[in-house]
């Protein structure tokens, strides 16, 4: 079988030593700053990126990934424990993890988070070497007007999915457009909004605008309500009762599904996954009066899902070259910084590294259950560095990492000023992540734009002749409606509301 | 700025603001692409699709406007300005001096400096966090990555 031998092949790649040293740096780190208070993976990738200069792309790419789904399983352990999530996908588990703690089954529910995530994680995988390779297939036929319809659909969706106001979504999402649009013209030649200033001539570094609006003002958010975290449950048994087990086994394949399924689409990644998985949980269980107050099930369902979308969040991004979040984003940047361009033709070119990157995210998936249920005293530890430690360092690993991409000092002061802008944005309740995704897919947007039009003689028509182009704007035209439709406007104001109550 | 965001108001002010925001960026983006050529849709010029993204901002500014006179809405929190300031200072003088002084002074500054927004401030462990980060950073980017910035700066001849 074919799908065997690709796995054998990725499996060859993925377990020498260098690449389970790097896999295993990748989870650990990841795993650290999901536990750590206001660092999140795209942060903490951007700030990595520059080290990955030095490596070979394959080690590269199986750590950064590796930073990802490991910071889902860490940010769940400061939500059971402490009732504070250390990332953003994991807030729905503070409202059962939490309780369970609190009456002394801290333990279990870290075990039953870690077995969710462990499942979900295969199950994702397994998914991604499935399904990836006919994509890219089907990826390879497309012409320029289909991939803008692609672009057009992957940003309706993540206004659709985005939290707060619709209309805001779409100005940040026009807003962030317009910015990736700074620097010189490929067709003209033009300097366009770089007020003559050279370091702008070369586009606006992603990483930058990815530290500013998600490292640095993330930092002055946290410090408006610096807390004191203090652990109150104790760790005793981690293992499961019989019961226990039986519970959790329906819950971990519903969130898995769900989780697998809203991964693809672009825009919150893993974090609506979870949302979604524990509101359904909560209708379809038996034991729905016992959510909030400790029950199981909303430990389980969302911590599959949260870790399945991380993994199938790849699944475009291997296909198509199209990051649907910015963590995504990072990547196709560290694939470009290492010579690759990201797109279909990678799964024929470079099988070695396609297969490989997918084999180690279940190697991965293995090092963090040891990492984490075993490890689990040592991360307990960390959870207690206080942040006015911890914020000034971010500042410094941010303000390096930016210099040492182009070694410029002017990317310095820029990523300040994104600091200040998506302070100032995220205070108005507007989110950053449709803005960002917006930004990458500025000027690809506008490249594809213009070749389509060239090719259908200025016909804009194209657009809606083409079957697959004409679908894929069909699909952003239904997303869009429904939100729209009040009935399923409010069903998404309200997931929002009870993830972040 | 807007530090009088705290005052509740009658209509939605969240809305006002980012319409405002939106109006701007959609203006500027409008008035200077006027300088570059537009072309037809069969070839576009460099100022198309600016244009066109721009004039989209300014229609979700000016709805977003009216809607904030017709809703009454959420008040927007505080601005925590000092902090703000304190963390976009210190990068901001990180930059400046890094080149001049090199990191063993610029490191400490940023420290030190963005130490100061945290409400549980103290001199002891932040300036032994400068200590430790500066030794850090030193070693591991400067001599083990070959990051090239100065540990000690020209204007000390380094």
């Amino acid at each position: 079988m074919e799908l065997m031998a690709n796995l054998a092949l990725g499996l060859s790649t993925a377990v020498t030593p260098t690449n389970l040293l790097y896999c295993f740096i990748g989870v650990f780190l990841g795993t650290l700053i999901g536990v750590l208070p206001g660092l999140g993976p795209t942060a903490t990738i951007a700030m990595l990126l520059p080290i990955t200069f030095v490596l070979p792309p394959v080690s590269a790419l199986i750590m950064l990934a590796g930073i990802y789904y490991g910071s889902q399983y860490g940010g769940s352990t400061t939500s059971i424990l402490v009732n504070l999530p250390g990332e953003a996908a994991s807030v729905v588990t503070t409202l059962d993890g939490y309780q369970m703690a609190r009456q002394g089954r801290a333990g279990v529910a870290l075990a039953t988070s870690a077995v969710a995530s462990f499942f979900a994680g295969t199950v994702a995988t397994l998914l991604l070497a499935f399904f990836a390779p006919p994509l890219a297939e089907i990826a390879l036929k497309f012409g320029p007007a289909d991939y803008f319809s692609l672009m057009v659909l992957g940003l309706v969706a993540s206004v659709v999915l985005a939290q707060g106001s619709l209309l805001h979504a779409i100005g940040m999402v026009v807003l962030g457009l317009l910015l990736g649009l700074v620097g010189t013209d490929v067709n003209s030649g033009v300097q366009r909004y770089t007020f003559d200033i050279p370091e702008l001539a070369d586009r606006i570094g992603f990483v930058v605008v990815a530290m500013g609006m998600f490292g640095l003002a993330e930092i002055v958010r946290n410090l408006e309500n610096e807390e004191q975290r203090s652990i109150i449950a104790k760790i005793t048994s981690l293992m499961p009762t019989k019961e226990d087990w039986k519970r959790m086994i329906a819950p971990i394949l519903r969130g898995t599904i769900v989780g697998s399924a809203v991964g693809i689409l672009p825009g919150s990644g893993s974090i609506l996954g979870s949302f979604a998985a524990y509101s359904i949980e909560k209708k379809v269980s038996k034991n729905s009066a016992q959510f909030g107050k400790g029950a199981i099930e909303g430990v389980a369902a969302p911590e599959a899902a949260n870790n399945a979308g991380a993994q199938t969040s790849f699944i475009p991004m291997l296909t198509l070259g199209i990051p649907s979040n910015p963590v995504m984003a990072l990547m196709v940047g560290a694939m470009i910084i290492q010579g690759i361009q990201p797109g279909p033709s990678v799964i024929k070119e470079q099988p070695a590294l396609f297969w490989g990157i997918i084999v180690s995210m279940w190697i991965g998936n293995l090092f963090l259950i040891i990492l984490n249920l075993p490890m689990i005293g040592l991360w307990v530890r960390l959870i207690m560095v206080p942040y006015r430690l911890l914020y000034p360092s971010i500042l410094v690993f941010c303000a390096i990492g930016v210099f040492s991409l182009n070694n410029s000092v002017f990317d310095i002061h820029l990523m300040a000023l994104f600091g200040v802008l998506g302070y100032v944005f995220s205070k108005l309740g507007c989110e950053p992540a449709p803005m960002l995704l917006a930004f990458i897919l500025g000027p690809l947007m506008e490249e594809y734009l213009r070749r389509a039009l060239l090719l259908s003689r200025g016909n804009p028509w194209v657009f809606v002749q083409r079957p697959i182009s004409a679908t894929l704007l069909a699909l952003a035209v239904l997303a869009m409606c429904t939100v729209l439709i009040p009935a399923f406007s409010k069903t998404r104001e309200k997931a929002f509301v009870e993830g972040s109550g | 700025m807007i530090a009088a965001g705290e005052n509740s108001v009658k209509g939605n002010l969240k809305d006002f603001l980012i319409g405002i925001i939106y109006i701007a960026f959609g203006l500027s983006a409008v008035v200077i692409a006027r300088e570059y050529s537009m072309g037809t849709a069969l070839r576009m010029g460099p100022a198309y699709f600016p244009t066109v993204l721009g004039g989209l901002l300014i229609l979700v500014g000016l709805i977003s406007v009216a809607r904030a006179f017709l809703q009454s809405g959420t008040q927007v929190g505080g601005f925590a300005l000092k902090k703000l300031a304190l963390i976009t200072l210190a990068v901001g003088v990180f930059g400046l001096i890094v080149k001049g002084t090199g990191l063993i002074i610029a490191l400490p500054v940023l420290v030190i400096l963005s130490a100061f927004a945290s409400n549980e401030f103290r001199w002891g462990p932040s300036f032994a966090l400068a200590a430790g980060l500066t030794l850090f950073c030193v070693f591991v980017f400067i001599m083990g990555l070959g990051v090239p910035l100065p540990i000690l700066g020209s204007w000390f001849g380094g």
